[in-house]
């Protein structure tokens, strides 16, 4: 079977790469580009630890067909940090003790990622939503929501 | 194992590669059809897209809405001429699967999922689809009845009338995870007045059997009375007749028979 073209946008950089049918997202860009941070999971969508924007918008990688995805704007956690600083959003997570065995971590800060650029001041409530779809086994959420508040609230070390 | 992909630029073109091939599968968010080929599915050797923008149409203006079957559950939930389908919208997956998953999809989510499809078969929505031979509206109850052969046709669109009041449509889902979580039952109520009583009421439940369906008994004990605390218990008492829920990790069937009164009296007496 013939592999698929595909061209799109990875953490602001172009990309191209060729698919076989029916591969998604999360195993092109892993296997195909190299960027190992979307993590496999459950490859059921019940996890949440392959989270990318796709957009802009929060997506599962596992779940999501990468032709989909020709001409659009991915990003992912390899995206974040800023140069040689981290992204508050990390410095909050570090400050926080949000990572624990830290699997889930990509995703959370994904998922955390697409509720500060849509709603820079989020309440508690909407930061629980807007991390729902993403599971931890270790930390028991609370560093982790705390983390986003700090980040939302500026309160980060530098 | 890779499968071939065939993307279309019109929904009936799609229609057409649909029902021509058994083991074509369409691709809407990915929700249910990715996850089968993560799983190793071999029944899908072909996956169908349309890049038809009349699939992911919203017509909210009116006294009927029409949703296009790509319109996702986010779409739904910024829609403000749609706040009785907030509810339900809101209480499938996290924010990522709202972003991905679609309303045509929700349609063929097997239990313990299928929420948003409860909500629509309880406002008595019609199912547009389209097969080999063109286009047709199916009421829902009967699109659900036949799912398992609906394999080989298209969802379009599906529509239906906006309740009167939004105390005339109730929603309740109950899932061991909050705010997220697969459901454990799911209930869903629409209950025009017409003086004083209720007229054509319709009581819909997820998760009691292999397929969304109506409660129909307890829809007897309403209809042409007013929702006092007897039509309510007596409503309750007959909400397990014609259901037939399974075991699940989530709940067994037996709890799920215990539980789906309590709720449905809950839900009915407007009880948090």
């Amino acid at each position: 079977m013939s592999k698929i073209p595909l061209q799109f946008r990875h953490n602001g950089r172009d990309v191209a790469i060729f698919v076989d049918g029916g591969t998604n997202l999360l195993v092109a860009l892993r296997e195909l580009i190299g960027d190992m941070t979307p993590k496999f999971g459950c490859g059921q969508g019940g996890c949440g630890s392959c989270s990318v924007l796709v957009d802009g918008e929060l997506h599962l990688s596992c779940l999501t067909l990468a032709e989909t995805v020709a001409g659009r704007s991915i990003e992912t956690l390899d995206g974040m940090k800023q140069g040689p600083n981290l992204h508050p959003l990390q410095r909050a997570f570090a400050d926080n003790f949000a990572a624990q065995c830290g699997y889930c971590t990509p995703g959370m800060l994904m998922a955390a990622k697409a509720l500060l650029d849509r709603n820079p001041s989020p309440s508690r409530d909407e930061v629980i939503e807007a991390i729902s779809g993403n599971i931890c086994r270790c930390t028991g959420y609370e560093p982790i929501i705390n983390a986003i508040l700090a980040a939302a609230g500026g309160q980060v070390s530098a | 194992m890779a499968v071939t992909v065939k993307t279309f630029a019109s929904a009936s073109e799609a229609a057409g590669a649909l029902s021509s091939d058994r083991s074509a599968r369409y691709l809407g968010g990915g929700t249910l059809v990715m996850r089968a080929l993560n799983e190793g599915d071999v029944t899908i050797s072909t996956v169908v897209r349309a890049q038809d923008q009349a699939l992911t149409r919203i017509d909210a203006s009116g006294p009927r809405i029409t949703l296009g079957a790509g319109v996702t559950f986010a779409r739904v939930l910024a829609e403000r001429e749609l706040g009785f389908l907030h509810a339900p919208a809101r209480s499938i997956g996290g924010p990522a699967v709202r972003n991905m998953g679609t309303v045509g999809g929700n349609l063929f989510a097997p239990s313990p999922y299928g929420d948003f499809t409860v909500a629509l078969l309880a406002l008595d929505a019609t199912v547009a689809v389209a097969g080999g031979f063109g286009s047709r509206d199916i009421p829902i109850e009967e699109f659900l009845q036949a799912r398992e052969r609906q394999a080989g046709t298209l969802v379009l669109s599906v529509s239906c009338t906006r309740p009167a009041s939004s105390v005339a449509f109730r929603y309740r889902k109950i899932a061991r995870i909050k705010p997220k979580g697969g459901s454990v039952i799911t209930l869903a109520a629409h209950l025009p007045i017409s003086g004083g009583r209720i007229a054509g009421a319709r009581i819909a439940l997820g998760s009691m059997a292999p397929t969304q369906i109506r409660a129909r008994a307890a829809e007897r004990a309403l209809e042409g009375r007013s929702l006092d605390a007897a039509t309510i218990a007596a409503a309750a008492s007959a909400a397990t007749e014609g259901t037939s829920p399974s075991d699940s990790a989530l709940g067994s069937a037996w709890y799920r028979r215990e539980i789906v009164g309590v709720h449905l009296r809950r839900l009915l007496s407007g009880q948090e």
